[in-house]
C-alpha cells in the first residue's frame, strides 16, 4: 500500500516513470490523482507513454469529462460577460477559467468549479445587483456570514445561478482583507490583459502571484498538489515566454507584500515538481518547507487523507492567516453558538 | 492509518477495488461474487471505501460511510449489519457519476436471441423483479440497475451485478431461484428489507456480450394491465431523468440517446402481477421484429 501521494508527483512530473507500474500501483495511483483533482492533469500528461488499455480507458474518461468542464467553464463565463454587458470597467477572469480563457497549459485538464471574477471594489454595488437581475441568487442568506463576508472577506458572499446551478464569487482582490499582506488590488486592474471578447485575464505576474497567494497565504493547502502544478505550469511558460519575467515577479510580489509566499512557492515547485526556477527568486529552504511538503503528499494509495495532525495544524493556521486572534475568536465563538462548522 | 481489507470485482466492462475497514462486508461480497472472473492484472477503474463514519465508530455501533474516487457530500452513513448495501450503492455511484464508455441509463435489461429488452421506471415500478424473473424462465440477465448503451453501436453491454430485490420481490423470487444465491436478509434499510440475489451462472458467463435493444418498456405496477403507445418526445425526455451521466456526456450522450428512441419500439406497459406482465412482455415480443 502506497502511504504518500509521491506516485503521482513523480508521474507527473517524469510520465515515464508510470511503465514501471503494476497493476495495484495504477489503481492507487488513479485514486489518488481523482482525490486531488488533478486527474485530467495527468491524463493528458501521460497522453504519450504508454499505458496499459484499463488505464488509457480511464484516462480517456477524465479527458472527456475535463474537456466538457472546460466548454462549461467558458460558457459560464460568457453568461457572466453578458449579465453584466453595461459596466463599464475591466471584469478580469481569475484560476481556471483564466486558464482556459487565456488557453495556458495550465488549463489543459483542469478541474474548474466555480467561476470566479474580480473587479474594482467600488463597482461591487453595480456588479451584484446586474448579476442578481439576470438570475443569480444568494447561497447563504445568513446575516452574519453576509455581514462577515462584506467587511472582511475579498469577495462577495457566493452566489449561485437559479437555472444553471453555477456559483460564481465576485472578488475585489486577492486576499481576504483581515489577512496579512495587503495587495494592489487597484494595480492588478490596471495591467489586466483583454481577451478580445471584452473580458480579462491578469498580467502574468499577478496570475502567478494570485495562485500563490490562494495556496500559501489563504486556506489550509487542501487541493495544495493541484495549485501547485498550476503554479508549476504557469511558471515555466512565463519563464520562457520573457526573460525578464523572473525580475518582474520579484518586482510584483513587493508591490503586493507576497515575497516569502513566492520565494516558498518557487522551492516547493521545484522540489516537487522539478520547475526550473531562478534561484535567487526563491530564498532559503526553511524546515517549514518540509511540513509543507509532508501536508501536501499526506494521501494514501486508496485515496485517504492521512496525517490528520499535520492537517489539522494547517488547518488551524488558516484560520491564524486570515485574522487576529481576537477577531478569530469572536468569530468562532458567533459560529459555535450557531451549530455550524468553523469555518470562515 | 489503520489498514483496510480490499477485494476487487469484475462486472460487465468495468472493474471495482472495494477497501473495507471491517473484513464482514467484504467477506459477504466475495461469497457472492465467487462466480465472476477477478479483473485481470488488478487494474480497476473504481476504488470504493467503506470507512467508519467518526473514528470510534469502528468499534462502538460500528456505521459505513460509503466514499470512494466518486462521492456525495451528504450521503448517510449505514449500520455495519448493512455493509453489503453499502459496497453495491457504493459502485452504483461509481458508476453514476463516473463512467463515461457508454451511456448510463437507469433500467433493467434482458436479452434473448440476441436481442435485448429494457425496462426503465421509477423505483417501485418492478424493473428489477422483472428482469430476475424473467432470467428464470429462458431470458438472459444482463442488469437490473444500469444499462450501459454504447455510445458508437447503440448496443446495450450488460452490467449483472448482485440483484436488489426488495420487500415482497424477495419472497416471490424465493419460489423461483435457487436458495444458495440468496445473500443475507437486510431489515430496516433506507429502501425497505433488501436480500441479494446472485443472477444466474449463464448471465455472469456471458456478461461481456452486447445484444441489440429490440424493444423499451415503461413498466408500472399496480394498475389495470395495459399496454400504450408513448410520443418520441416524452420518452427521449423521461430517458434523459433515467441517465445518471446523460449531460455528463454532452453531444455523444444526445447523439446516442436520440438514436435509441429513433429505432428502438417503445410502450408503456400497465400490470398487476407478474404473470400478468410476462404475458404482455411475450405478447409485444412475439411481434416485434
Amino acid at each position: 500500500m502506497i502511504r504518500d501521494a509521491h506516485i503521482l508527483v513523480r508521474a507527473l512530473r517524469e510520465p515515464a516513470s508510470v511503465e514501471r507500474l503494476d497493476g495495484g500501483q495504477w489503481s492507487e495511483l488513479i485514486s489518488i490523482a481523482r482525490a486531488e483533482s488533478l486527474i485530467g492533469s495527468l491524463a493528458h500528461r501521460l497522453a504519450d507513454v504508454p499505458v496499459p488499455d484499463r488505464m488509457r480507458a480511464v484516462l480517456q474518461d477524465a479527458i472527456g469529462a475535463h474537456d466538457l468542464a472546460r466548454q462549461q467553464a467558458l460558457w459560464e463565463a460568457d453568461c457572466a460577460r453578458r449579465a453584466l454587458a453595461g459596466y463599464p470597467g475591466k471584469i478580469v477572469l481569475m484560476k481556471g477559467t483564466a486558464y482556459v480563457a487565456a488557453d495556458l497549459a495550465a488549463g489543459v485538464g483542469r478541474s474548474i468549479g466555480d467561476l470566479d471574477i474580480m473587479v474594482a471594489r467600488d463597482a461591487l454595488p453595480i456588479v451584484e445587483s446586474a448579476l442578481l437581475d439576470a438570475g443569480w441568487e444568494w447561497v447563504k442568506p445568513d446575516p452574519y456570514d453576509d455581514r462577515y463576508y462584506r467587511d472582511h472577506m475579498h469577495e462577495l458572499p457566493p452566489l449561485i445561478h437559479r437555472d444553471r446551478d453555477r456559483m460564481i464569487d465576485v472578488h475585489h482582490t486577492i486576499l481576504p482583507l483581515t489577512a496579512g499582506p495587503r495587495p494592489d488590488a487597484q494595480a492588478i486592474l490596471d495591467s489586466a490583459i483583454a481577451l478580445g471578447n471584452g473580458l480579462y485575464v491578469m498580467a502574468p505576474a499577478d496570475m502567478l502571484l494570485h495562485s500563490i497567494a490562494h495556496l500559501f497565504a489563504d486556506g489550509d493547502l487542501a487541493g495544495g498538489l493541484r495549485n501547485l502544478w498550476d503554479i508549476n505550469l504557469l511558471l515555466r511558460h512565463f519563464s520562457e515566454a520573457d526573460e525578464e519575467f523572473w525580475t518582474e515577479l520579484d518586482v510584483r510580489a513587493k508591490t503586493h507584500g507576497l515575497g516569502r509566499e513566492k520565494e516558498r512557492a518557487l522551492r516547493l515547485a521545484a522540489r516537487l515538481y522539478d520547475t526550473p526556477v531562478y534561484r535567487f527568486s526563491a530564498g532559503q529552504t526553511e524546515f517549514a518547507d518540509y511540513l509543507y511538503i509532508r501536508r501536501l503528499l499526506a494521501r494514501d494509495g486508496y485515496g485517504r487523507e492521512t496525517r490528520k495532525l499535520i492537517r489539522f495544524a494547517f488547518y488551524v493556521r488558516s484560520h491564524w492567516l486570515r485574522m487576529p486572534p481576537l477577531m478569530l475568536a469572536r468569530h468562532l465563538w458567533t459560529k459555535w453558538r450557531k451549530g455550524g462548522k468553523p469555518v470562515g | 492509518m489503520a489498514e483496510m481489507h480490499q477485494i476487487r470485482l469484475q462486472i460487465g466492462p468495468a472493474a471495482f477495488r472495494i477497501a473495507s475497514a471491517w473484513r464482514q462486508p467484504l467477506d459477504q461480497l466475495a461469497a457472492l461474487y465467487r462466480d465472476y472472473p477477478g479483473p485481470s492484472d488488478h487494474m480497476v477503474d473504481f476504488t470504493v471505501r467503506l470507512e467508519p463514519d467518526k473514528p470510534w465508530r469502528r468499534y462502538i455501533r460500528p456505521s459505513v460511510h460509503i466514499g470512494g474516487d466518486f462521492w456525495l457530500p451528504d450521503a448517510a452513513p449505514l449500520p455495519l449489519a448493512q455493509g453489503l448495501l453499502a459496497a453495491e450503492m457504493g459502485m452504483n455511484l461509481q458508476m453514476a457519476l463516473g463512467w463515461r464508455r457508454h451511456l448510463l441509463l437507469h433500467a433493467s435489461s434482458v436479452e434473448k436471441d440476441g436481442r435485448a429488452l429494457i425496462m426503465t421506471g421509477l423505483s417501485g415500478s418492478g424493473k428489477s423483479t422483472l428482469s430476475a424473473m424473467l432470467a428464470q424462465k429462458g431470458w438472459r440477465f444482463m442488469g437490473d440497475e444500469f444499462a450501459l448503451l454504447d455510445l458508437d453501436t447503440g448496443d446495450i453491454a450488460p452490467f449483472p451485478r448482485l440483484i436488489s430485490l426488495k420487500n415482497q420481490a424477495i419472497r416471490a423470487m424465493q419460489t423461483v431461484a435457487p436458495a444458495d444465491r440468496f445473500g443475507p436478509e437486510m431489515t430496516d434499510t433506507p429502501k425497505g428489507d433488501i436480500r441479494h440475489l446472485v443472477p444466474p451462472k449463464a448471465a455472469i458467463d456471458r456478461m461481456g456480450e452486447p445484444a441489440r435493444p429490440a424493444l423499451l418498456l415503461f413498466p408500472r405496477f399496480g394498475h389495470d394491465p395495459e399496454l400504450r403507445d408513448m410520443g418520441q418526445a416524452e420518452i427521449f425526455v423521461r430517458l434523459t431523468q433515467a441517465s445518471t451521466n446523460y449531460v455528463a456526456l454532452g453531444e455523444a450522450g444526445f447523439r446516442a440517446l436520440t438514436r435509441f428512441v429513433d429505432q428502438v419500439p417503445t410502450r408503456a406497459m400497465d400490470y398487476q402481477s407478474i404473470e400478468q406482465a410476462e404475458e404482455l412482455i411475450e405478447r409485444l415480443w412475439s411481434r416485434s421484429p
